[in-house]
């Protein structure tokens, strides 16, 4: 399956906040899913399982919506995946 | 109903492991909040908290006695110890069989649980050892300090996380005002420094990485400590006629529960709750001069906080003195209330209210009074103690000072 993260990570709220796929759009508010702040603890412990990746705090706490999840994630996922340079 | 009065405190905390190095230090406006050393903390996102570190258990008990108490346990009987000899209980026959003993604890003694799971599921091992159960159930601690003292009256052990030891005391207020019980050894502990409690702790994100900072603009979250808080409450009439010195009188115990989310706090809970301590303490809203808050230095308790004390004490919050002096000895889960109990009994004695350390800027979400960084001189006439749990479940205790 190649899915793209953007769908990975949409599927991984669906699930996690048990609501319809549909339901769950890049443009979607925390406020308009119902997602709270315990819900949003969830979603990044589920997210950190879907892609093998950290999350640290501040990153966690700068995320305001779907949208900055998603962008989060995919440069979380780059970074992991980026050869190392030497400086 | 009896006047109601604490006659003996005891400590157990990283500023001291007596109530008279706690005072000073609380005082002093000592942060106790260091590296955590007790495990190794490469692991956890956060490295801080507030330790009692260099605990030797063979100092205060018997080589035999300490496999049967994990240090949850120990911290209770050590305090309770200094709390009974500073009230000075002459333990007669009917005393021991009337007395209660009411403590409260979050976790008790889940370290031992997880020295077992470690042999189960990381060594594999098919057993674990046998005293698993005693170490670590929440009652361990009031069960050692009956033990210890023959004290054979109610005993049993309250847990609602964060306000555990609050609800301890108030329930032990209400035996003693109502005369179920002539004398009560109130309080809590704990000792959450392992491991899988760390990293649970950690999953909620709410652990700063620098230091407990209440009530400030620049506050990041909580820091945990450790120990134990007891205090002796007996009635005013019992105190004075076996000659006992009352340090001050608890006059007001007042619960509610959210019934909102099982982490987020409303302030309608903790307003609630405040305002039924001073209806139970018969108190008005303009007696109070003092408030050791919870004061956990979250984002949300701290706002939250503010606004229930407003919404509780109207015009007269500013006039308000409030300190959480979690800065200090951290969040000690199950033994908070406790500790902080004692705080506010020695501030009414002393006339002295213990600052909020670690302050930098003020919140204007959080507009109050909080005693930043000194201690100050304040005669004050009645105070309050603070306790929000996970699960919003409020406890607030009432004391006055005796005149």
């Amino acid at each position: 399956m190649n899915q793209t993260v953007q769908e990975r990570v949409l599927k991984v709220i669906a699930t996690s906040k048990r609501i319809p796929l549909e339901a769950v759009k890049p443009e979607s508010s925390f406020e308009e899913l119902n997602i709270d702040s315990l819900d949003r603890l969830n979603i990044l412990f589920d997210l950190e399982s879907e892609f093998e990746i950290e999350i640290n705090d501040e990153q966690a706490k700068q995320v305001q919506n779907i949208r900055e999840m998603i962008d989060g994630v995919t440069l979380l996922v780059q970074a992991k995946s980026a050869p190392l340079s030497v400086e | 109903m009896h006047r109601v009065v604490v006659t003996g405190t005891g400590v157990v905390s990283a500023l001291g492991n007596n109530t008279v190095s706690f005072w000073q230090a609380l005082l002093a406006g000592t942060s106790a909040v260091r590296e955590i050393v007790a495990i190794d903390a490469s692991q956890i996102r956060f490295k801080n908290g507030a330790e009692i570190r260099n605990f030797v258990p063979e100092d205060y008990f018997d080589a035999k006695d300490i496999p049967f108490m994990d240090r949850f346990a120990q911290f209770a009987v050590l305090a309770a110890r200094e709390a009974i000899g500073n009230a000075g209980i002459e333990w007669t026959a009917d005393l021991r069989e009337t007395t209660a003993v009411i403590t409260g604890s979050c976790l008790g003694g889940r370290a031992a649980e997880e020295i077992g799971y470690w042999e189960l599921f990381h060594n594999g091992k098919n057993r674990i050892q046998p005293l698993t159960i005693p170490l670590a159930m929440s009652n361990a601690g009031a069960s050692h300090i009956c033990m210890q003292f023959g004290i054979e009256g109610p005993t049993y052990t309250v847990s609602t996380a964060c306000a555990s030891s609050s609800h301890a005391i108030g329930q032990a207020f209400w035996m003693v005002r109502s005369g179920a019980a002539p004398m009560a050894i109130a309080g809590g502990s704990e000792a959450p420094f392992f491991l899988g409690g760390l990293k649970a702790w950690e999953a909620m994100r709410v652990i700063s990485k620098d230091t407990c900072r209440p009530f400030s603009a620049e506050r990041s979250g909580m820091i945990l400590g450790e120990g134990a808080g007891m205090l002796v409450l007996e009635t005013l009439e019992g105190a004075l006629a076996r000659g006992a010195s009352p340090i001050a009188e608890i006059v007001g115990f007042g619960m509610s529960a959210d019934a909102s989310h099982i982490t987020q706090p409303l302030a309608a809970g903790p307003a609630r709750a405040m305002r039924l301590a001073l209806r139970d303490s018969g108190l008005a809203r303009e007696q109070i001069g003092y408030i050791n808050a919870h004061g956990t230095a979250t984002e949300a308790n701290d706002r939250i906080e503010a606004a229930a004390i407003r919404c509780t004490f109207g015009p007269h919050t500013d006039k308000l003195a409030v300190s959480s002096t979690k800065s200090m000895h951290g969040h000690t889960l199950g033994a908070a209330g406790a500790l902080e109990a004692v705080a506010c009994v020695l501030s009414l004695r002393d006339g002295m209210l213990p600052p909020t350390a670690n302050f930098l800027t003020a919140d204007p979400a959080c507009d109050l009074d909080v005693v930043p960084n000194h201690a100050r001189a304040a005669t004050v006439e009645a105070c309050l103690s603070n306790s929000f749990a996970f699960g919003g479940l409020n406890s607030v205790l009432a004391f006055k000072a005796l005149s």
